[in-house]
C-alpha cells in the first residue's frame, strides 16, 4: 500500500506555518490577472476563499445550488466560534486550543494542521470585526465569550444563536465586494457535476444551470471544492435539504482519495424525530448545554408514564431524576464532547428510559438555571425578598435574552414552551469529520484540486469539538488556501486561458448528459426520496451511533443492492431542460448510494473506537470507547477503482511529536 | 387533516401561470408546511404528474430561501416564522390554502413556486459591504470598544435573512426593510461609518434600479418579517440618506 | 446635493415635506375658520388681511398651490410607480393581516381631498379670484362672513363638507406619523409622534366639520 505524501514542514511545530509561507513559491500580482480559480460551494470556506483569492488578483468563478451564495449551509451554525484570544484571561493559549482539538478529535488529526488551525484563530475575529460581523459584547464594549463542551476554557465567541449566519454574511459581503469589482463571477443555482482533469491536472468542471437545465464548461488553472459535508447520506440529518456530496464525491471518482468516511459527528442536542414525514432535524445549539441540565427519570416506570403522557416531566422530584452526564463525567458534566453526549443519551434511551412517545429522547432542562440567574439579577437590582415567582421572571428575561431564538423555534416546531417544561432532545447526524484527503496546503490527490472546509477531512479527527467548523472553514479560506495555492499556481503563469474545447471537456459533458438522459428516461416506479430515504435507514441503524461487524456487512450488501435497484426503478418527472428539482435530488442521490458503501466500508475496516466512529466490539467495561492506537494511528484514504466496494486504501500514518497520546477521559 | 390546495403553477419565466386545485389527505399538524408540500409531491410523482417547485434549503428558519404567499401572507399566517417553520396546526381540517409564488416586478417567477431573487443579491453588491482586505492583517478585535447597545442593534438589523417576505407583503413591493437593514448595520458600527456615504446612496440607487416600489410606511414588511426586523432600521435608512445627500 | 428627486427616498422625503407643510397650513386654517364661530368680526378681519396683503397673494399663496400640486402629482407619481413594482397581483392579497386598510389605501383618501379640494376651489377661491382679479369689485372688509354663511346654507353642500373631512382624518392618520418616518425620525419620541398624529388627525377635520355644521344650523 502506497503512503501519502502529507508535505507537512519540517521544523518545530510553532514555526511550521510560518516557515511554510516564506518558503513557498508566490506569484506575482501581474500573473495573478492571468490565473482562474473555480470555487465549488459559497459557504464560510468556499466565501472566504473566493473573497480573498479574488483580492489577492486572481480571477475567480463561484459555484453554488442556491439562489445565492448568502443561503450555504455555514449560515444555520448556531453557537459560535473558537479562538485563542484570551480576552477571559482564563489560561487559554494557541497550544491549548490546539491541544483540546486534537484530543476532542480523539487523536485521529493532523497535527500540523491542527496546530496552524489554532495559530490562525485569533486572526479570524480581527477580520470579522473588522469585516462588520456583530459579536456579541458587553457592557464595557469588548467581545464576549461563552463555553463548549470539551473545552475548560471560555473561548467562544458568538453572535446570539446566529454565529453562523453573521460570519457567512461577512463571507458574502467579502464576496459582494470583490463581484462589484468584476474579480468575481458568481454561478449560482449551478451545480457542479464533474471535474475536468487535463493532462493529470484539475482544469475546469462541467456545471448544470439548475434554471435552464444548460450542461456548461468552466476552465480554470486550479479548482477548489468547498461543497461541505455529506451528512444527508442519512436522509435526516441537521443539514440543509440541498447539501449533497456530489462535487466531492465526483473529484474522488477523477482520482481524489477520500478520508475516513465513517467519521461522522452525531450531535447531541436535536429536536426528536416526530413522524414519518419528517424531512429533516433541527439542531438546538450546543450553547444550550452552558446552561441546560440533561437527564431522565430514575425509575422506569416514571419514563413510561413520561412517554405515555400520564406524568408531567415537572412533577418528577429532583431525587427521581438522573442526570446522568453530570453522574458519569463530574469534571466536564453536561459539556462533554458531542460523541460522549450523544452515546450517552442513546445509551438511556436503549435502556429503556426515553422520555418521548418514541422512546428516543431526553430532557434538557433549564429551570435550574431560570432560578439561578433569577436569583443573581434579583439580588444586582436590590430585589432583597424576591418571591420565587419574580426571580423566575427575571431569569427567564436573562435566558431569553441569551437563546430566546431557540426556544422560539423550538417551541415552534414542537409546540411546548420550553421556558416552562424541559426541552426534550436526541441526537442526530450533524457534520462529517471524513472528507476529502488534502495534503498541508488543503490540495488533494489530485494536481491543482483542493479542498476546503467541511469537505476535506483534516482538522477534526474523529469527532469535531462545538464552535470548530466556522473556525476551520474560515481558517482554510481566509488564510491558508489563497497562499498555499500561490506554490502550486506559480507554475501556472504561462500557461494562458484553458480551452473549453479540449476533448477532455466534450468527455466529460458527453458522459453528464448521458446519465441526465438516462435518468430522464428510466420511467421507473418510486421516486427519489424512496431511495434516499432508504438508504437513511440503512446507515443510521447500521453505521450510525453504534456500529458492529454484521451490520456494516450488511449495509454494505444493502447498500449496493438499492443502488442497482434505484437505477432500475427510479422515477424522474419532467425533462432536463430548465429546473427540475427531482432531476437535481436523483444526481445526488445517486452518489449519496456510492458513498454510503464506502462509509460501511471504512467503518468496518477501522477495528477500534474512536470519536464518533463507536464499534461496538471495542469498548471498556464502562461502556467508552476503546481506541486501538497501535494499529489505527492513521488516516485512512480510499482511492476510487470502480465499486465502492473494491476502493483501495491508502493510510497516513499520524504522528505525534507535541503531544502524548492518552486515552480520552471527561470524568 | 384534508385540505384543499390552490397552487400557483407555471412552466417557466416565459409562459403564463394559473392556479391549479389540489386536493390533500392525510396530513398531520405536526408537519411542517413543507413537509406537507412534500406529500403532496410524492402524490403527483406517483400519479405520473410534474412536482411543484419551490424553493427551500436549511428547513431551520435561517436560510432564507424558502418563500411562498400562503392565503395572502407571505410565510403564511404564523408570526416571526419563515414558510419552513410554519406547522399544519395552524390550519383546519377542511381549509382551503391558496399558495402562490412572492411577486413583484423585481422576483420574476423562475418556476411555479420559485422567484428569482437576485436582485437582493446585485444590491448587496452595490455596497453591502465594508472595504477591508481579508488579509487579517488588521487590529485587535477588542481595540475598539462598540457599546453593547449599538452592537444589539447593529445586530438585530444583521439577522436579516433575505427572503423577500418584506416586498412581498409590501402593496408596494417595495425593498426598503431588505436595504434599510445591511445599511442600519453598518451605519451603527465605527467599522461602517467610513463608507457610508457612498453606501446608502449607491445601495439605494440599486434598490430603484431592480424596479422595487417606494416606501409608503405601511408597516405590512415588520409584521410579516420572520426575523422581526424593525421599523426603525427604514428611518434609519432614511436619515442615512439625507444626511449622504447633504454631503455627497 | 446629488439630484433632488432622483431616488425613491428623495421623492418621499419631498412628499413628506410637502405633507408636513399641507399639515402647518391646515393649522393656520382650521384656526381662521374657528374665529368664525366665535368671532364674525375677527374672521373678518383676518380673512381681510389675508386677502389683501401682497405677502400673502403672492408669495404665500403661489408657494400653498404648489405644495398642493406638487403632493397630489407625487403623489400620482408615486402610485403610478408602486403599481407598476408589482405587475403581475396576487390571487389572494391579505393585507389587512399586516397593515391598517387608512395605510394603505393613501391614494382613496386622497384622491377624495383632492375632489373636496375641487368644490373648495370652486366654491370659494374662483369666486374670490374673480371677485378681485377679474371683476375688479371693490374691497369690502366685512364681506368675509357672510360669505362663508352662504356657503353652507346647503344640506347637501355641508354633508360633503363632512364627509370629506372624515376622508382627510384618515389621510392624517397615516400620513402625520408617516411623514415623520419618512424624514427619518424613528426614537423614543416616535410613540409621542404617532398619539399626536392621531389626535391631529382627529381634532382639525372634527373642528372643520364642527364649523361647517354650525353654520349650517345657525344661518
Amino acid at each position: 500500500m502506497a503512503t501519502l505524501e502529507s508535505k507537512i514542514p519540517q521544523g518545530p511545530l510553532a514555526d511550521k506555518w510560518t516557515k511554510h509561507k516564506n518558503d513557498i513559491d508566490l506569484v506575482n500580482p501581474a500573473n495573478k490577472r492571468n490565473i482562474d480559480v473555480i470555487v465549488v460551494g459559497t459557504g464560510l470556506a468556499g466565501g472566504s476563499a473566493a473573497a480573498t483569492l479574488a483580492e489577492l488578483g486572481y480571477n475567480v468563478k463561484t459555484f453554488c445550488y442556491q439562489d445565492s451564495p448568502r443561503r450555504a449551509h455555514s449560515i444555520a451554525a448556531q453557537g459560535g466560534i473558537n479562538a485563542a484570544k484570551n480576552y477571559q484571561g482564563d489560561g487559554d493559549s494557541v497550544y491549548r486550543l490546539f491541544y483540546d482539538t486534537v484530543k476532542g478529535g480523539d487523536y485521529r488529526a493532523r497535527e500540523a494542521n491542527v496546530y496552524r488551525l489554532a495559530e490562525v484563530s485569533a486572526n479570524i475575529i480581527d477580520q470579522c470585526v473588522a469585516q462588520g460581523v456583530p459579536f456579541a459584547r458587553e457592557y464595557g464594549g469588548l467581545l464576549d465569550n461563552r463555553s463548549f463542551g470539551g473545552v475548560l476554557v471560555s473561548r467562544t465567541f458568538y453572535a446570539k444563536g446566529q454565529t453562523g449566519q453573521q460570519l457567512l454574511l461577512g463571507a458574502y459581503s467579502a464576496m459582494n465586494r470583490q463581484i462589484n469589482r468584476g474579480k468575481i463571477k458568481a454561478y449560482n443555482r449551478h451545480e457542479m457535476l464533474d471535474l475536468v482533469l487535463v493532462d493529470g491536472k484539475a482544469r475546469g468542471i462541467i456545471a448544470r444551470d439548475l434554471v435552464t437545465g444548460e450542461i456548461e464548461r468552466h476552465s480554470a488553472h486550479a479548482v477548489v471544492i468547498a461543497s461541505g459535508g455529506y451528512g444527508n447520506v442519512f436522509f435526516l440529518s441537521t443539514n440543509a435539504m440541498g447539501s449533497n456530496v456530489t462535487a466531492a464525491w465526483k473529484i474522488h471518482k477523477k482520482g481524489a482519495h477520500f478520508a475516513n468516511p465513517c467519521f461522522t459527528q452525531i450531535h447531541p442536542t436535536c429536536i426528536p424525530v416526530s413522524g414519518d414525514h419528517q424531512s429533516k432535524l433541527t439542531l438546538m445549539s450546543e450553547s444550550l448545554r452552558n446552561d441546560g441540565r440533561i437527564w431522565v427519570p430514575k425509575k422506569l416506570e416514571d419514563a413510561k408514564a413520561v412517554r405515555e403522557g400520564k406524568l408531567k416531566p415537572t412533577a418528577i422530584p429532583e431525587e427521581d431524576r438522573d442526570y446522568y452526564l453530570e453522574r458519569r463525567y463530574p469534571s466536564f458534566g453536561n459539556l462533554v464532547p458531542r460523541d460522549v453526549a450523544s452515546r450517552a443519551a442513546k445509551e438511556r434511551c436503549d435502556a429503556g428510559y426515553g422520555v418521548n412517545a418514541t422512546g428516543e429522547a431526553v430532557f434538557l432542562d433549564f429551570d435550574a438555571a431560570i432560578m439561578r440567574y433569577g436569583r443573581e439579577k434579583a439580588i444586582t437590582s436590590g430585589m432583597k425578598n424576591a418571591s420565587d415567582a419574580e426571580v423566575r421572571k427575571l431569569g427567564e428575561e436573562i435566558i431569553e435574552s441569551k437563546y430566546g431564538n431557540l426556544f422560539q423555534m423550538y417551541e415552534k416546531i414542537v409546540d411546548e414552551n420550553p421556558y416552562k417544561t424541559p426541552m426534550m432532545i436526541y441526537p442526530a447526524v450533524h457534520y462529517t469529520m471524513g472528507g476529502i484527503w488534502v495534503d498541508y496546503n488543503l490540495m488533494t490527490t489530485i494536481p491543482g484540486c483542493y479542498a476546503a472546509g467541511e469537505a476535506n477531512f483534516s482538522d477534526h479527527g474523529a469527532n469535531r469539538l462545538g464552535a470548530s467548523a466556522l473556525m476551520q472553514g474560515l481558517a482554510d479560506g481566509y488564510f491558508v488556501l489563497p497562499y498555499t495555492i500561490g506554490d502550486y499556481l506559480s507554475d501556472d503563469i504561462r500557461t494562458g486561458p484553458i480551452s473549453t474545447d479540449l476533448p477532455e471537456f466534450e468527455k466529460a459533458e458527453k458522459n453528464i448528459k448521458e446519465q441526465i438522459n438516462s435518468l430522464i428516461n428510466n420511467n421507473g416506479t418510486n421516486s427519489v426520496d424512496y431511495y434516499h430515504k432508504k438508504l437513511g435507514k440503512i446507515m443510521w441503524n447500521k453505521c450510525g451511533m453504534a456500529r458492529n461487524e454484521q451490520g456494516l456487512k450488511e449495509a454494505m450488501e444493502e447498500i449496493r443492492a438499492l443502488r442497482e435497484d434505484f437505477y432500475k426503478n427510479v422515477r424522474v418527472p419532467g425533462d432536463e431542460n430548465g429546473k427540475n428539482s427531482e432531476l437535481e435530488k436523483a444526481l445526488r442521490v445517486a452518489d449519496f448510494l456510492e458513498l454510503g458503501e464506502l462509509f460501511a466500508k471504512d467503518a468496518l475496516h477501522r477495528n477500534e473506537s474512536c470519536g464518533g466512529h463507536f464499534r461496538e466490539e471495542y469498548q471498556t467495561e464502562e461502556g467508552e470507547a476503546l481506541r486501538d492506537d497501535e494499529n489505527f494511528k492513521y488516516v485512512a484514504a480510499w482511492e476510487y477503482k470502480g465499486e465502492p466496494k473494491d476502493a483501495v486504501l491508502h493510510k497516513e500514518d499520524l504522528v505525534y511529536e507535541n503531544i502524548e497520546l492518552k486515552t480520552r477521559s471527561y470524568k | 387533516m384534508k385540505l384543499k390546495l390552490k397552487i400557483w403553477r407555471q412552466k417557466n419565466a416565459d409562459s403564463a401561470g394559473k392556479i391549479v386545485d389540489y386536493d390533500i389527505n392525510n396530513v398531520s399538524p405536526d408537519m411542517s408546511f413543507l413537509e406537507m408540500l412534500d406529500v403532496l409531491n410524492e402524490d403527483l410523482i406517483a400519479k405520473g404528474d410534474d412536482p411543484v417547485e419551490f424553493d427551500h434549503d436549511c428547513r431551520e428558519g435561517i436560510c432564507g430561501a424558502c418563500s411562498l404567499q400562503i392565503n395572502g401572507e407571505p410565510h403564511g399566517p404564523d408570526r416571526g416564522v419563515t414558510t419552513c417553520q410554519l406547522h399544519m396546526r395552524k390550519f383546519k381540517d377542511g381549509d382551503t390554502i391558496y399558495i402562490e409564488p412572492f411577486r413583484a416586478k423585481a422576483f420574476p417567477v423562475v418556476k411555479d413556486l420559485i422567484v428569482d431573487r437576485s436582485a437582493f443579491d446585485r444590491i448587496q453588491q452595490a455596497g453591502g459591504y465594508i472595504s477591508v482586505n481579508t488579509s487579517g492583517n488588521t487590529i485587535d478585535a477588542n481595540a475598539i470598544p462598540i457599546n453593547k447597545h449599538d452592537a444589539d442593534k447593529a445586530f438585530d438589523a444583521a439577522t436579516c435573512i433575505g427572503c423577500g417576505a418584506c416586498v412581498a407583503a409590501c402593496k408596494n413591493a417595495s425593498a426598503m426593510l431588505f436595504t434599510s437593514a445591511k445599511v442600519s448595520q453598518f451605519s451603527l458600527l465605527p467599522q461602517g461609518k467610513v463608507e457610508a456615504t457612498e453606501r446608502v446612496m449607491n445601495m439605494v440607487k440599486q434598490m430603484d434600479l431592480e424596479g422595487f416600489g417606494n416606501c409608503t410606511n405601511t408597516g405590512a414588511c415588520e409584521v410579516e418579517c420572520p426575523k422581526g426586523i424593525s421599523l426603525e432600521n427604514i428611518a434609519r435608512l432614511n436619515r442615512e440618506y439625507l444626511s449622504a445627500s447633504v454631503k455627497g | 446635493m446629488s439630484g433632488i428627486l432622483n431616488t425613491s427616498i428623495a421623492r418621499k422625503i419631498a412628499m413628506a415635506l410637502s405633507g408636513l407643510f399641507l399639515i402647518i397650513f391646515l393649522t393656520q386654517h382650521f384656526i381662521i375658520n374657528f374665529t368664525s364661530v366665535v368671532s364674525p368680526e375677527s374672521f373678518n378681519e383676518i380673512s381681510h388681511f389675508m386677502g389683501t396683503n401682497p405677502l400673502v397673494q403672492f408669495l404665500l399663496q403661489p408657494v400653498l398651490i404648489f405644495g398642493v400640486v406638487f403632493h397630489f402629482v407625487m403623489g400620482f407619481i408615486l402610485e403610478l410607480q408602486n403599481r407598476a413594482a408589482r405587475t403581475t397581483g396576487y390571487a389572494v392579497y391579505k393585507g389587512s393581516a399586516n397593515a391598517n386598510w387608512v395605510s394603505r389605501n393613501m391614494i382613496i383618501s386622497g384622491l377624495v381631498v383632492l375632489a373636496f379640494m375641487g368644490l373648495h376651489f370652486y366654491d370659494f377661491w374662483v369666486p374670490e379670484m374673480i371677485y378681485k382679479y377679474v371683476e375688479f369689485n371693490s374691497e369690502d372688509p366685512n364681506r368675509y362672513y357672510e360669505e362663508l354663511v352662504h356657503k353652507f346654507e346647503s344640506p347637501a353642500r355641508t354633508g360633503i363638507y363632512a364627509v370629506s373631512f372624515i376622508l382627510l382624518a384618515l389621510h392624517l392618520w397615516h400620513g402625520f406619523q408617516s411623514a415623520f418616518q419618512t424624514m427619518g425620525v424613528n426614537n423614543k419620541y416616535t410613540p409621542a409622534i404617532k398619539n399626536l398624529g392621531k389626535a391631529f388627525a382627529v381634532l382639525i377635520p372634527f373642528g372643520f366639520v364642527v364649523i361647517a355644521i354650525f353654520h349650517h344650523f345657525n344661518h
